[in-house]
Formats: structure tokens, C-alpha cells, sequence
């Protein structure tokens, strides 16, 4: 089996002539099923990751210790109060909804389109939405002060004879959520089978055996197993497809059907997806490139990986600017006063600084990446995706809370300042969110080894379908 | 493909099938279009990834997977749009907004996100059971060599228990197909089973889950004794002081307040003595405070019927014939003093203002109905019974004279 072997490590460079390879060096099956599988199999447990570790358990602990006196306490703990009713918790869900949507497109669109480079970052950018969606669907669990009736949101026959609004969009928020969750786990499962079967089969204590023996469930790599999982896999793709533009449009409904202004816009749906997609792609390289540095999968996860997602970064940027640009230009040609006030107290109003940094972080910084230089320079990408991360947050307190704190009436115009409690527990998901990206590092595998084999340059297999 | 080939009879242990590697994807595509060709139907292809064309080679159907996905988006579209018309058009009829009942377009997003849902289901359970998933005991897994298959290793695997099966012949199959190793596997009774305790445990946790539909679809069905159990108490047992509670928020100790002496709470002041209380300078009043009418007297008979007859019956004869009297009599309840009859001299010389009075404070075992009755429905009554009194106690004077020649004498 032979294989390109690049002189150096470089695969950015765009000759016409040629592809250039989505891994660097002489790798073959053996190699890349090494690589991926040692991160589960070192005996000695990683310093850096056992520290990191222990600092993000700390902060769920703290995640679920403030959740906990939030539940016993009440919702007065939080700085939520009229007219501010939404605030941090509501925030906080529209940002880790918005950070799944980079996972769902990298593996469905990019995989509908034939975009092979998705192969190498897919696996831990599905499971980067599941711990996302995670952490939204537990904000407005909490965020409704009697979390144990949340069940009452299912249309189930009760004794109240009561059924859910199927007519508001926080009931299709509900079903647009679980969807978005069971669908992308099913998802993440199912690619992960075969490579479950790899760490089997390499398995040399007999509690690792049975462990993924059990998770791979038999598989066997069968041809007619490998068949109905093609089929299934393309499938669940083209599935996973729509929902990467339908849930956050769903969670702008939200807003865009309440009347005030700042939120009754038909922009928001297209608006609150490229947010969502640009904002999860920046999650994509703050967790991928310590990890690839630290997991030794520079190979794997090449440079040329990084700078396609920043080129994506870049287009969604433009977009999510280009948005702003025309809620401005709408509050003006609307002619409605209250529409131009809001925009107006966006920009100069007591919150302006949360704006002006939001416009920096979203649109001006992520102009470094018209650069090549910055497009595949680890250190670069990786502060201005944090940028981009704070900016995006920023971005949903912009439209949530401070549209709510100047509505219609100035008699009812309060400022909002979040508690220490809203602080913890938006310090508190991260740490949820961390914690279970680092237990899937370490037990799990986090590229698709067998995705990755099917994509090796290998030039027998190169029947006009396996270019790399 | 499964571990049927205990059943073989000739070999002891039995032979389970031969395991053959080969080199690369395409020395496999080759020797299985090879297999085909030679008429194998149980046997399979096993790589580390998929290989492009090997279907073809093998002669493998297309999976009928699509069609049920596509069957459960249809089901789970139209079960979200009848779920949401039903629940809140038909069932408990909502209007949100002005919306028509049976509303189309807010049920498109459910609509959408149901049928992805259950597609997705479908897809994924169907992978799985299609793949013949969970499949613990296959007899490759005896094989050292097999455990390359998911890294780098390319099997054909011939089961025993194809008619075709021939040891040396299939030997020499394989062989000349260019498989660089062939392997006889063995059936190894113990470890295709699955433990024992596993069965219990799943066994366990299907019983527990289904106690819940059973429970509720138990207490949903007829009528029941005791009241259904509500999970949620919150509208039960309430964070709040009860009338005549104790409370240690106020000096006095009381829930209840009083009123603040000397203060009249608004459109509460009742400074007309005669419509308020029936007297005017402490004697009964001897007439009404507003003038009488024909519909006045038509309050008072409805207001009558309404709070008077279950004790002072229809006409006001007292006794046994309003319907309480009559069942406390008929339970023989040993306290009960039968309601006073409307028609005694004593009652019908009393003046409308003590009647009044009465009705507004009780007397004796009546209670006080003041709280109940507005004053001027109170005085609507008196009206009427004072009409019930001059029924029940008619001179012949009273009958207008035109219809007097129509009276028929009464026996005594």
C-alpha cells in the first residue's frame, strides 16, 4: 500500500496541479489507527489533561451546586426581574445552541458536499454539539423556577385535561431542541460504532474489551454491516441537514414572534444561523488546537483543516456583519420611532460597551483572517476564536437584554446586572461542558479512524471517489 | 453469517467456517467477486472501512433502509399536524391570537421536527438491526488474526453452513483466490451466550418502566374511591396564612386583620338606615325603601326560590315542605327544629322591616344571609313573601270582582 509522503509539513499551499493531502506524512491504515487510538490507551494518565480535568469538575460542581440552590431557593437568585425576565439563563441557551451548529454542519452539509476534509475534525466537533446542547437544554430547564413540572411540556393526557400551546414558539422551541439533541447523539453514535470496534479489538485488559466490546456492539466491519451503515450514514446526514438551519431559526422565533422592538424582525432566523454556525466554528478551534497539539494528531488534524474553518469563520463573520448592518439600516427606513430608539440605545444607551465589543469581536477581528498568515498560525486562530466566543455571547445579551430593559414604556426601563449566581453558573456550564469534552478525549475516539482511512491517499483505492 | 454451524454433524468441535485474509481492498474486491462466482450464499467480506464496489462484487441487495426512513417522516409529519390539531382544535379548543382553531401554519414546525425525528430513528434503529446488530458471538471474533479487521486487515469468512461447505475444496477457493492465510475456525459453545444475569437485569427494567403507563392508564380508566394522586402539591399545600390562622408577623398574633377602627373600606358606607337595617330611629319600618314594582316582585320570587324554598318550601308553609326539612325529618336528625311556617299570625303581623332584619341576621335556627343577599334583593323578598302571606290568607275581598262568579266553594 503506498502513500504520498509531503516533504515537510505543510499542506496549505493551493496547487491547481494537484490536491493537496489531507494528512501529512507516510501514513497508512496502521498509523492513523495508532495515533487516534493511543490517546484512549496511555496507561499513565495525562498531567495537563488530569489538571485540566480537575478544574473544569470544580467548576461543574459549582454548575450544579448554584443549580441546586437555585432550585431550593428560588429564581429571586438570579438578577432576573422586571422588565429584564429573560437574562443570563436565556443568554446562556442561545449560546450553546448556537455552538452545536458547527458540529452538525461539519458532519451532515460538509459531508453532503464531498468536502473529505471534514473527515479528520468531525467526531470531535459532533461531540462538541452534544456537550453544547447539553448545556443549553439545562438553562431553560432552571431558567423556569419549577424545574420538577418541566414535564409538563410534553403533550401527555393529565388530569388538568390541559394540552400544551402548539401555537408558541417555546413549545416548538421544545420539540426543535430534544430533536436537535436525540438526533445529533444518534448521529455521533452511530459513525463512532466501527471505530468502538478498533479500540476492541486493541483492547489488552479484559474490562476495555468488554467495555467497547459491548458500545461496538459486535461489529464485525462486515460488507453487508458496512452497507446498511453507508445507507444509514448518508441518510441521518441528509436528516441532520435541515436541522442545522431549523433550530436556531425556531429559537429566533422566539423573539422575532414577541412584539418588542428590538426583536420583531423577519431577519433573525438567517441572522441567528450564520451566529450560530460562526460561533461554532470558533468552538471548533479553541477546542482543536490545543487538542491536536497535545494529543499529537498534528497529522490528522492538519493546518489546511484549521484554515478551512477559519475560511468559514471568515465567510459567517461577513455575514452575521452584513446582518447587523441591516437591522441598523431597517430601524431607520421603518420610520418606527421605538425600532430607532433601540437601535440607537444599543450603540449609545447605558449598554454600549457590550455593543461596540460585540462588533469588534464578531466583525473587525475576524477581518485577520482575510490573511493566510493568520489563517494557519495556531496561536493567532485560537485568540481570535476566544474573541469570537465572548463576541457571540455578547451578541445574544445585546438582543436579549437590552431590548428588555428599554421597551415601549421608559416608566418601565430598569437596568440589569447580573448576580454572582448568573456569573457561577455561566463559569459553571463551561466547566460542564470541558469536563465532558476532556472524558471524550481521553475514552473515546476522537477522529473517525475509519472515515480517515477511506479518505488516505491511497492510489489503488483511487477510483475517482477517494481523492484526497 | 451467524453460528448456525453447531448444528454441522461430522466434526467434533464443530467447524464454524474458514477465515481468510488477504493483502489489499482490491485483492478482496477480487476473491469475493471469486466466491460469488463459485456459488457461495453464507459468507461475508469483512474490512476496516467500506470498500468502493465490494457490494457489487458480492452481489449484495440494495438495503430497503431508505424506504423506511422514509415511511417514519411520513408518520411522524402526520402525526405531529392530527397531535396538534387534535389537542388544541378539537380536544381543548385554544384560540392564541386570533387564530383559526384548525391553524396550519403554526404546526409546521412541529410538523418538520417530528417527522426528522422519528426518520431519524429509523435510521439509526434500522442500521443497527439491519446490520444484524448486537451481534456478540460471530465465530470471527475466535480468530487472533481477526482483530486486524478494524485496523488494517481484509477477511473473507466462508461459514460452515453453506451447502457448499467443503473444507478442502473451500480451502483451495480461498487459496486460489490469493488469500495470504487461511484460518479454520471453531465453534466455541460458551462464548456466543450471553450471561445469564443480563437477561434478569433487562428483564427487570422492562417491568419497572412499564409500572408507570400501568399505574396511570389504571387510575385514568373509571371511577375511583380515593383522588387521583397529583405528583405536583404546589396548588395543595400553599405558602399562605388561612382565615383565623396564626401568624407571627403582627402584634396580636392574627392572620386575619381587622378592619382599621374608625375607617369605612370603599362602597362599603351604609349610611341609609332604612334600606341598610329595616329600622329608622331603633322601630321597625313599616315600608319599603324604594317604591314596589311588578319587577321588583319578580326578584324576589326568583331570590326566593333561590335561598328561601329548601327550607321554607315553595310557598312559604314552613314544616316538611322544603326539600332539606324534609330529608332531616326523613333521617330523623335529632336537632333539627322544623322552619317556621311564612303564614302564622306572628310572622304576618310582623313588619317588613324585621323581616328584613330576619333575613339579613338570623333568627333562632336560621342563619344570617346577609353576607349572601345584596340589601336590595333582601327587600325584593320581603316583597315577594308579603305576596306568598296575602296568597295564603285571601278574603273574598281580595279577588278582583269580574272573576269572582268563577270561585268554586271549597269542602271543608
Amino acid at each position: 500500500m503506498t502513500t504520498l509522503a509531503l516533504m515537510h509539513d505543510d499542506n496549505t499551499a493551493n496547487d491547481p496541479q494537484r490536491r493537496a493531502p489531507l494528512v501529512i506524512g507516510p501514513q497508512t491504515d496502521e498509523t492513523v489507527t495508532d495515533s487516534v487510538c493511543r490517546v484512549t490507551e496511555e496507561v499513565r494518565t495525562p498531567r495537563a489533561w488530569f489538571v485540566a480535568l480537575v478544574v473544569s469538575a470544580a467548576l461543574t460542581a459549582v454548575f450544579f451546586g448554584t443549580i441546586g440552590y437555585l432550585i431550593t431557593t428560588g429564581i429571586g437568585v438570579l438578577g432576573n426581574n422586571r422588565p429584564v425576565m429573560w437574562a443570563f439563563p436565556i443568554v446562556n441557551f442561545v449560546f450553546w445552541i448556537g455552538i452545536g451548529h458547527a458540529g452538525t454542519l461539519i458532519s451532515a452539509i460538509l459531508f453532503l458536499f464531498r468536502q473529505q476534509w471534514r473527515t479528520a475534525i468531525n467526531r470531535s466537533a459532533e461531540a462538541m454539539t452534544i456537550f453544547a446542547v447539553i448545556c443549553a437544554l439545562i438553562f431553560p430547564g432552571i431558567h423556569m423556577g419549577r424545574i420538577w413540572v418541566a414535564y409538563w411540556m410534553a403533550p401527555y393526557p393529565n388530569q388538568m385535561a390541559l394540552w400544551p400551546n402548539f401555537r408558541s414558539p417555546l413549545m416548538w422551541d421544545v420539540f426543535a431542541v430534544n430533536t436537535y439533541f436525540l438526533v445529533s447523539a444518534m448521529f455521533w453514535y452511530l459513525g463512532m460504532i466501527p471505530d468502538l470496534a478498533t479500540l476492541r479489538d486493541r483492547a489488552t485488559s479484559r474490562l476495555r474489551h468488554s467495555i467497547y466490546g459491548l458500545l461496538a456492539l459486535g461489529w464485525n466491519g462486515s460488507a453487508r454491516q458496512w452497507q446498511v451503515y453507508e445507507r444509514a450514514y448518508l441518510l441521518l446526514a441528509a436528516l441532520a441537514t435541515p436541522l442545522v438551519v431549523s433550530v436556531h431559526s425556531v429559537v429566533s422565533t422566539d423573539f422575532a414572534v414577541a412584539q418588542l422592538p428590538g426583536w420583531h424582525t423577519t431577519i433573525f432566523p438567517p441572522y441567528f444561523v450564520a451566529g450560530a454556525i460562526f460561533s461554532g466554528f470558533a468552538m471548533v478551534v479553541t477546542l482543536m488546537v490545543p487538542a491536536r497539539a497535545y494529543f499529537g494528531l498534528k497529522h490528522l488534524v492538519t493546518l489546511r483543516h484549521l484554515d478551512n474553518v477559519n475560511k468559514i469563520m471568515l465567510a459567517t463573520s461577513c455575514i452575521v456583519a452584513y446582518s447587523y448592518a441591516i437591522e441598523l439600516f431597517i430601524a431607520w427606513y421603518s420610520g418606527h420611532s421605538h425600532e430607532r430608539f433601540v437601535h440607537l440605545n444599543r450603540a449609545f444607551g447605558p449598554y454600549a460597551w457590550t455593543y461596540w465589543l460585540m462588533v469588534a469581536c464578531n466583525v473587525l477581528l475576524p477581518q485577520l483572517f482575510w490573511l493566510k498568515r493568520c489563517r494557519t498560525t495556531p496561536w493567532i486562530m485560537f485568540l481570535i476564536a476566544l474573541a469570537v466566543n465572548v463576541g457571540m455571547w455578547l451578541e445574544r445579551f445585546v438582543i436579549i437584554v437590552v431590548s428588555l430593559s428599554r421597551d415601549y414604556l421608559p416608566a418601565n426601563w430598569a437596568m440589569y446586572y447580573p448576580t454572582l449566581i448568573d456569573v457561577l453558573m455561566l463559569l459553571g456550564s463551561f466547566g460542564l461542558f470541558f469536563t465532558l469534552f476532556l472524558l471524550f478525549c481521553r475514552y473515546l475516539p476522537m477522529v473517525a479512524i475509519w472515515e480517515v482511512k477511506h479518505v488516505l491517499p491511497r492510489e489503488e483505492v483511487n477510483h475517482g471517489r477517494t481523492r484526497a | 453469517m451467524d453460528a448456525h454451524a453447531h448444528e454441522h454433524p461430522n466434526s467434533s468441535p464443530p467447524v464454524a467456517g474458514l477465515l481468510a485474509q488477504f493483502a489489499s481492498p482490491e485483492a478482496l474486491r477480487a476473491a469475493a467477486a471469486a466466491v460469488r462466482a463459485a456459488g457461495w450464499t453464507r459468507w461475508d467480506v469483512h474490512s476496516p472501512f467500506p470498500i468502493h464496489g465490494i457490494d457489487r462484487a458480492m452481489g449484495l441487495r440494495p438495503s430497503p433502509l431508505p424506504w423506511l426512513v422514509l415511511g417514519a417522516a411520513v408518520v411522524g409529519v402526520v402525526l405531529a399536524l392530527a397531535m396538534q390539531l387534535w389537542m388544541n382544535g378539537i380536544d381543548y379548543p385554544l384560540i392564541i391570537s386570533g387564530k383559526p382553531l384548525l391553524s396550519l401554519p403554526t404546526s409546521v414546525p412541529i410538523m418538520f421536527e417530528l417527522g426528522v425525528l422519528l426518520a431519524a430513528i429509523a435510521a439509526f434503529v434500522g442500521a443497527i438491526a439491519l446490520g444484524g446488530l448486537p451481534l456478540y458471538g460471530h465465530p470471527v471474533f475466535f480468530s487472533s488474526r481477526f482483530s486486524r479487521a478494524s485496523t488494517d486487515g481484509f477477511f473473507i469468512f466462508l461459514a460452515a453452513d453453506d451447502q457448499r461447505f467443503e473444507p478442502i475444496s473451500a480451502q483451495a477457493l480461498l487459496r486460489s483466490a490469493g488469500a495470504v492465510s487461511v484460518e479454520t475456525l471453531q465453534v466455541d459453545e460458551a462464548s456466543g451466550r450471553v450471561p445469564g444475569g443480563l437477561y434478569w437485569i433487562l428483564a427487570t427494567a422492562v417491568v419497572l418502566a412499564l409500572l408507570p403507563p400501568v399505574l396511570v392508564t389504571w387510575y385514568r380508566t373509571g371511577p375511583k374511591s380515593n383522588p387521583r394522586i397529583h405528583l405536583i402539591q404546589d396548588m395543595d399545600f400553599q405558602e399562605k396564612y388561612r382565615p383565623q390562622s396564626a401568624s407571627p408577623l403582627f402584634a396580636d398574633g392574627r392572620a386575619t386583620r381587622p378592619t382599621v377602627p374608625e375607617t369605612i373600606p370603599q362602597g362599603r358606607l351604609q349610611a341609609d338606615e332604612h334600606l341598610y337595617t329595616g329600622k329608622v330611629a331603633e322601630q321597625w319600618v313599616t315600608t319599603f325603601p324604594m317604591q314596589p314594582t311588578a319587577a321588583m316582585m319578580e326578584r324576589g320570587r326568583e331570590r326566593y326560590g333561590i335561598f328561601c324554598t329548601t327550607c321554607h318550601g315553595l310557598v312559604g308553609e314552613g314544616g316538611v315542605s322544603g326539600i332539606t326539612s324534609a330529608r332531616a325529618v326523613k333521617r330523623r336528625e335529632p336537632n333539627w327544629v322544623l322552619p317556621l311556617s311564612l303564614h302564622t299570625q306572628s310572622v304576618r303581623e310582623q313588619p317588613v322591616g324585621q323581616l328584613f332584619h330576619t333575613i339579613t341576621h338570623g333568627v333562632r335556627t336560621m342563619p344570617a344571609l346577609g353576607a349572601q343577599i345584596p340589601a336590595e334583593d333582601r327587600w325584593a323578598i320581603v316583597l315577594y313573601v308579603r305576596a306568598l302571606q296575602r296568597s295564603q290568607n285571601a278574603t273574598l275581598d281580595d279577588v278582583p270582582e269580574p272573576i269572582r262568579s268563577q270561585l268554586r266553594p271549597v269542602s271543608p
